[in-house]
């Protein structure tokens, strides 16, 4: 009983996270119709930032309590990031076909996973201490971390500011017109360009944020990214591209599939969940909750 | 004169809008026909659900006899149904030649052919180049027809569909957006395929000089019905065409 | 115009057959280990071929194609260690079927999408792939990869074993490409002049006209889906001779993004766009990979000047400056 409580723990944990990246990685594509392949890339630097200022903190004798303010900066870093991308990067592609767009990411993915490599090297790195902060539960017999639970909190809360954000302000309506209909949001007076920056700079935050949270539960290590990436594809194709119910649902049956194959499928636990991605494809083109 | 094309109560709905509300309508074999009627008078819709881009709510479409409603696109073509779209649809990144070959390939089911060169079927090829003289594109073979003017564009555009030698040709807006001249070109062109006599079409317009100059007959289509059906004379009298072609409203 | 055709045909072929020659002549002056990466950039020449028929004539952008270099690979691999065959005729022989055979599956699951979905299908399909070459290890070596022995090449008749055999494999293993290569060339410049690939042009161009000239699109895509995949194993399956190893690595999906790079790098526009960018790609990687740690942001670099500056590669920027010259030599 207890390890299925734990199991179900473990795969809110996972999809909490999970779906900040895909949540950004939709919302990008629902307002600028790019599918950022250096999406994975971004939570991972979202990892290595945080994980790096903890580091520095600790040292310098920061109280620990103070040491989960860290996990908004990371996140607000790789944000920055994301405004210095988009109107350099990306805006010079708008009118191309999509094929080009597509590449420049993963143009920008290549370049930042060595960045990453060249500001933090090759080795692992770790804020595990901020998980020792949060005092260890237990749960039947067996113990469970309690950082756990702040993780699927925060997950929780991205995801009603997030929907809050889009559906009940003016930058929301904002947002969702320019996604509807690009030319008629610019000629109702709504500065696009703009909109495109903050959508992709949230996306980043997004990204960021799922990274910052996860790097005190597991180490940041190169490759991250790339891996997290594909689970974000998987996750967004399911729930559909520029969804954000689909984002959320997504990542919980990805989550789920995922610790149940961890449990009893080890071998083909990912192939799994590549062949119900490809499934949803086959039948539902535009996912369970896309219109697009 | 014999009837190649029939629909029979044919319907059509977009939301509240009806494209096709209870179309009959009858093409007669050799004909020149132009379909008339203001922007959103169901026109394009008609053309649309009778080459397959669009499946009726209910009614059927007869053609040579044969009821062609769930017939697909390419079971259509087959028949004997080929159309032109009123936006010009070219293969840009294929010469002005090969656009034309491929519906002649198409046509002969040899488009799947994968070990042997295009250029090397002497059959296809010169029917391409016959097809070409007839609508005056034998210097541009070798252009891409992403490169043509918008009037061989046009010319081009019609030139495919007729290269598919179909019984009934549907052309959408032949002669929208070229000059004057160029209009004419077309339409000479479409006229003497029409009238050296295996060919019947239906051409939708909205130049009423034009329409009067070629047609054999006019339909007028008003809320996606019709409204008149007559020789170029006979609507030229008509009061409701009249009326509409002014931009007066019906008297209810 | 017959003759003139004709005459045109003459001049490819003659430019051809002395790019043939020169690339034989090669070897002596420039060297064992060039010679080897010669031979690996023709390798990828032929995988970039087959991608470029799904991107540069059919309009689809596959972002997994590290699936068909990966099952070819692995073919080889399972063929000589399972079965004691090692002969590449055989390899390639057996190979190309069961590649086909993957290729047709995820073809035709793949090409009921268009755009963008397409790439992600690909890149889905072709991780399931990739996830189980690296979980199932008892069967593929996991991320250890499988070994594979030279093979025998021409029926038996070359083998290499003994004192100085690795020179002797990568000279004749570099003719033994480099005549596949040819082939290649030539079975692709065929295919995308026939009717089918002037079909297949169409619908890159316009898919709602193209099927009404009753051209059956997908059916289309399919059969370009399934020769593009079947090109890019023949790549996978001679690459792993002359690597000596395969690894889950040419199954993950960035190396999917290599091939996609290397045909925008030639110019996927351009007939031998592939060509070139395959060759140069392999210089390019083995130079960056040589002189800095950092080669990944080199070509991130690479790639997003190239789209900037040179969309259409290489090649279709050289010929546009031909062009001109030619223009201005007239005028």
């Amino acid at each position: 009983m207890s390890i299925l409580v734990i199991q179900i723990l473990n795969s809110l944990f996972y999809a909490s996270v999970l779906f900040l990246i895909a949540a950004g990685l939709s919302l990008i594509f629902g307002v600028m119709r790019i599918v950022n392949m250096a999406h994975g890339t971004l939570y991972a630097v979202g990892a290595y930032v945080t994980a790096w200022l903890m580091g520095k903190a600790i040292a310098l004798g920061v109280p620990l309590g103070w040491l989960f303010l860290l996990l908004p900066v990371g996140a607000g870093v790789v944000a920055l990031a994301g405004f210095v991308i988009e109107p350099l990067l990306l805006r010079p592609f708008y009118r191309r076909a999509e094929e080009y767009q597509l590449l420049v990411t993963f143009g920008l993915l290549l370049i930042l996973e060595d960045v990453i490599r060249f500001l933090w090297g090759g080795m692992p790195i770790t804020a595990d201490t901020l998980q020792d902060v949060v005092p260890i539960m237990h749960i039947g017999g067996l113990v469970y971390p309690g950082y756990n639970l702040v993780v699927i909190g925060i997950g929780a809360l991205a995801a009603i500011g997030l929907w809050a954000g889009i559906y009940r302000t003016k930058f929301g309506v904002m947002l969702r017109a320019t996604s509807q209909d690009r030319r008629m949001a610019s000629a109702l007076g709504i500065n696009v360009g703009l909109v495109y920056m903050s959508a992709f700079a949230i996306g980043c935050f997004m990204a960021g944020l799922g990274g910052a949270i996860i790097v005190p539960s597991q180490a940041a290590v190169l490759g991250m990214g790339v891996d997290a990436l594909i689970l974000a594809f998987v996750v967004v194709v399911i729930g559909g591209l520029g969804s954000l119910q689909g984002a959320l649902v997504g990542a919980l049956i990805v989550s789920f599939v995922r610790t149940a194959g961890i449990q009893f499928f080890p071998e083909i636990e990912l192939a799994v969940l590549y062949l119900i991605a490809a499934i949803v494809l086959l039948i539902k083109p535009t996912g369970l909750f896309g219109n697009a | 004169m014999t009837i190649l094309l029939k629909t029979v109560d044919l319907r059509k709905q977009f939301g509240e809008t009806r494209a096709c509300d209870g179309v009959n309508f009858v093409v007669h074999k050799g004909e020149f026909l132009s379909l008339v009627g203001s922007n959103g008078a169901g026109k394009t819709s008609l053309v649309n659900l009778i080459s397959a881009h669009l499946t009726p709510d209910s009614g059927q479409i007869l053609f040579e006899d044969k009821d062609i409603t769930f017939m697909t696109v390419s079971e259509r073509i087959k028949a004997g149904i080929a159309r032109s779209f009123q936006i010009v649809n070219l293969f840009d990144g294929l010469t002005v030649f090969d656009n034309i070959a491929l519906s002649i390939f198409s046509r002969d089911g040899k488009a799947g052919k994968i070990i042997s060169l295009a250029e090397h079927d002497d059959d296809v090829r010169r029917e391409t180049l016959e097809v070409l003289g007839q609508f005056g594109l034998s210097d541009k073979t070798a252009v891409l027809a992403g490169g043509l003017a918008q009037g061989e564009r046009k010319l081009l555009d019609v030139a495919v569909a007729y290269a598919l030698r179909p019984k009934l040709l549907f052309l959408d807006e032949p002669t929208s957006g070229v000059s004057t001249h160029e209009k004419a070109q077309i339409m000479d062109t479409v006229s003497s395929v029409v009238r050296a006599g295996t060919v019947t079409a239906v051409v939708i317009e909205h130049d009423m000089d034009v329409v009067f100059r070629y047609s054999d007959r006019i339909v007028m289509m008003h809320e996606g019905a019709f409204l008149a059906d007559g020789t170029p004379d006979q609507i030229k009298m008509n009061k409701d065409v009249a009326n509409i072609l002014l931009g007066v409203p019906l008297s209810v | 115009m017959r003759w003139l055709r004709e005459r045109s045909k003459v001049q490819l072929a003659a430019v051809a057959a002395a790019v043939l020659l020169l690339l034989a002549l090669l070897p002596p002056f420039i060297g064992v280990y060039q010679t080897q990466l010669l031979t690996y950039g023709l390798i990828a020449a032929i995988a970039a071929l087959g991608f470029n028929l799904l991107l540069g004539y059919t309009g689809l952008l596959s972002f997994g194609h590290s699936a068909f270099f990966g099952i070819g690979a692995y073919t080889v691999a399972f063929l000589a260690r399972d079965a004691g065959i090692h002969s590449m005729e055989l390899y390639i022989l057996l190979g190309l079927p069961i590649s086909a055979l993957l290729s047709a599956l995820f073809g035709y699951i793949s090409v009921r999408h268009t755009r963008i979905f397409f790439g992600i299908l690909t890149l889905a399909l072709s991780q399931v792939l990739y996830s189980l070459a690296y979980k199932l290890f008892w069967v593929t070596g996991g991320s250890d990869g499988l070994r594979v022995p030279r093979p025998t090449l021409l029926a038996g008749l070359v083998s290499f074993s003994g004192p100085g055999s690795f020179l002797r494999f990568v000279n004749s293993y570099y003719y033994y490409v480099l005549a596949v290569f040819a082939v290649c060339v030539v079975v692709m410049w065929v295919i995308v002049h026939s009717p089918f690939g002037k079909a297949l042009q169409a619908i890159r161009d316009n898919e709602v006209r193209a099927a009404f000239l009753g051209l059956r699109i997908s059916r289309f895509r399919w059969v370009a889906f399934l020769i593009s995949g079947t090109f890019t194993s023949l790549a996978g399956i001679l690459w792993v001779p002359l690597n000596g190893l395969t690894t889950p690595e040419i199954l993950y999906w960035p190396f999917s993004g290599e091939i996609v790079f290397t045909a925008l790098l030639g110019g996927f526009r351009n007939f031998s766009g592939p060509i070139v960018g395959g060759i140069v790609f392999t210089y390019l990687k083995t130079y960056a990979v040589a002189t800095t740690e950092y080669w990944q942001l080199l070509l991130g670099v690479v790639l997003v000047m190239l789209i900037l500056v040179l969309p259409t590669g290489i090649v279709g920027a050289v010929s546009r400056l031909a062009d001109r010259l030619k223009a201005k030599g007239k005028s």
